[in-house]
């Protein structure tokens, strides 16, 4: 993220990131046997969206993108929504001063883009909504964590695969800055 | 898409009257009570609140008819999952053991798992139809301009009107480019191999994401052109003016939070114990 993104385009950017990962995860969730557990191209776009736009925009599209679908679906489940918040946050600030929409996008920061979802996939998934769900929702333990660790593997997998993959094909799609040389 | 969005039903009932803000702030409150409580009174009572609003507002069955089908596998499923990995936690909560049923190894079906099972269940039946009853009754605009009267920066509230106003869009883009890429042969059904199948859905992926974030640069420059983000508020367009009506809703979505709290101190717990010594 670079500061120099205007908030208007930060508020347009939650708007529409939202609206993206409510028409992809409501027409294009894969369901896997364990209920409430999908595998999700949602979250690989919210994770680009995230490092282009920073980590408020991330937490806010995916916030609103969440509650939608879920609203539209089957209600809300407010544990699973702050965790899609907290995925975006994590992942934003790991991935804070990236030069992705500069058009840089080497090796270096694609490793740490994985190392990002990773990390923000585990506390989503493994920590925080078990957790609220043991403490909130009153499930049992055991069952919440086997779902979480599904969630985790699944969504690291498709969010660094597909996240890396966009991000690539991005970064090629800018100018970089100082591509241009002075010709003598 | 001809389909509305959102499922908002239209069809004046009592609770179409009230605004936005009124029913906003009503759900709030009893999911936050749901989400409070584990007694099973408390949460059937929340539950019956429920369906009085639903026969209120003349949102038909059939209305939601696909929604409540979802929730009732889902919940079917819940169910099940519990018993098969936590057949003892009702006991466990309880603090007592009464068998039914002797089943094989640790699951027995026993009164206090079935109690607690019924709580979890009664839990989804108290969250879950306030939220859909909230998304019929009330116009996808006049969200907006409620989330910014309870508190919500408008920026925020903004830019939740701006996805609700994308949503068709991107929905039509993903079909046309879907369309597209299927006409140039690219399958993303279970007739492929799953990393063909990957590889076809990025190239869907793609071009709706590109497309998106050039829009994002030209819908923010319109904006900005227009001022947007000058003034310290803004006005809205779909904002009805609130009346008694709407007052005795907050009002009542005041108490059923308290009550919640009520509920917790009088069991001395969030559950509600009859099994209790």
């Amino acid at each position: 993220m670079s500061p120099r993104i205007s908030p208007v385009t930060r508020v347009v950017a939650i708007g529409i990131g939202a609206a993206l990962f409510f028409v992809l995860g409501r027409f294009l969730a894969i369901p896997t046997p364990i209920p409430n557990t999908t595998i999700n191209l949602q979250y690989a776009v919210l994770a680009v969206f995230a490092v282009l736009y920073g980590p408020l925009v991330g937490v806010l599209a995916g916030l609103i993108g969440h509650v939608l679908v879920d609203a539209t679906g089957y209600g809300i489940w407010p544990t699973w929504e702050t965790g899609t918040a907290v995925f975006a946050l994590i992942v934003g600030l790991v991935m804070l001063h990236n030069h992705v929409r500069e058009g840089e996008f080497p090796r270096r920061t694609l490793v740490r883009f994985v190392l990002a979802v990773a990390i923000a996939n585990a506390v989503t998934w493994v920590l925080w909504a078990p957790i609220g769900d043991v403490l909130i929702m009153g499930e049992p333990a055991s069952k919440v964590f086997t779902q979480g660790v599904l969630a985790f593997v699944a969504n690291s997998v498709t969010a660094a695969v597909l996240g890396g993959i966009i991000l690539g094909i991005y970064a090629r799609s800018r100018t970089r800055t100082g591509s241009l040389t002075l010709d003598r | 898409m001809t389909a509305p969005l959102l499922g908002y039903v239209e069809r004046p009932g009592l609770l179409h009257t009230l605004t936005g803000t009124a029913k906003l702030v009503l759900t709030i409150a009893m999911v936050l009570a749901a989400m409070i409580s584990f007694d099973v009174r408390f949460l059937a009572a929340l539950g019956v609140l429920s369906m009085i609003g639903w026969a209120l507002s003349r949102v038909r069955l059939r209305d939601l008819a696909t929604v409540l089908w979802i929730i009732l596998t889902f919940m079917v499923l819940n169910n099940l999952l519990i018993f098969v990995f936590a057949p003892g936690y009702g006991s466990e909560l309880l603090g007592a053991r009464h068998v039914i049923v002797d089943g094989p190894g640790r699951w027995d079906l026993t009164q206090e798992q079935l109690f607690y099972q019924l709580a979890v269940t009664l839990k989804y039946f108290a969250m879950l139809p306030a939220v859909l009853l909230f998304v019929a009754t009330t116009r996808p605009p006049e969200f907006a301009s409620s989330l910014h009267r309870i508190g919500v920066p408008y920026k925020v509230a903004f830019a939740v009107s701006l996805a609700l106003r994308f949503i068709p869009d991107i929905q039509r883009e993903m079909r046309t480019i879907s369309q597209a890429q299927q006409a140039r042969g690219l399958d993303i059904s279970r007739k492929v191999g799953l990393v063909t199948r990957v590889r076809n859905v990025v190239s869907t992926l793609m071009p709706l994401l590109l497309g998106s974030l050039d829009r994002i640069e030209t819908v923010s420059s319109a904006m900005e052109l227009r001022g947007f983000g000058r003034g310290r508020g803004r006005t809205w367009y779909d904002v009805k003016p609130m009346r008694t009506r709407d007052w005795v809703t907050i009002l009542g979505a005041a108490a059923v939070v308290a009550a919640a709290i009520v509920m917790v101190v009088v069991d001395g717990g969030r559950y509600w114990n009859p099994f209790g010594a």
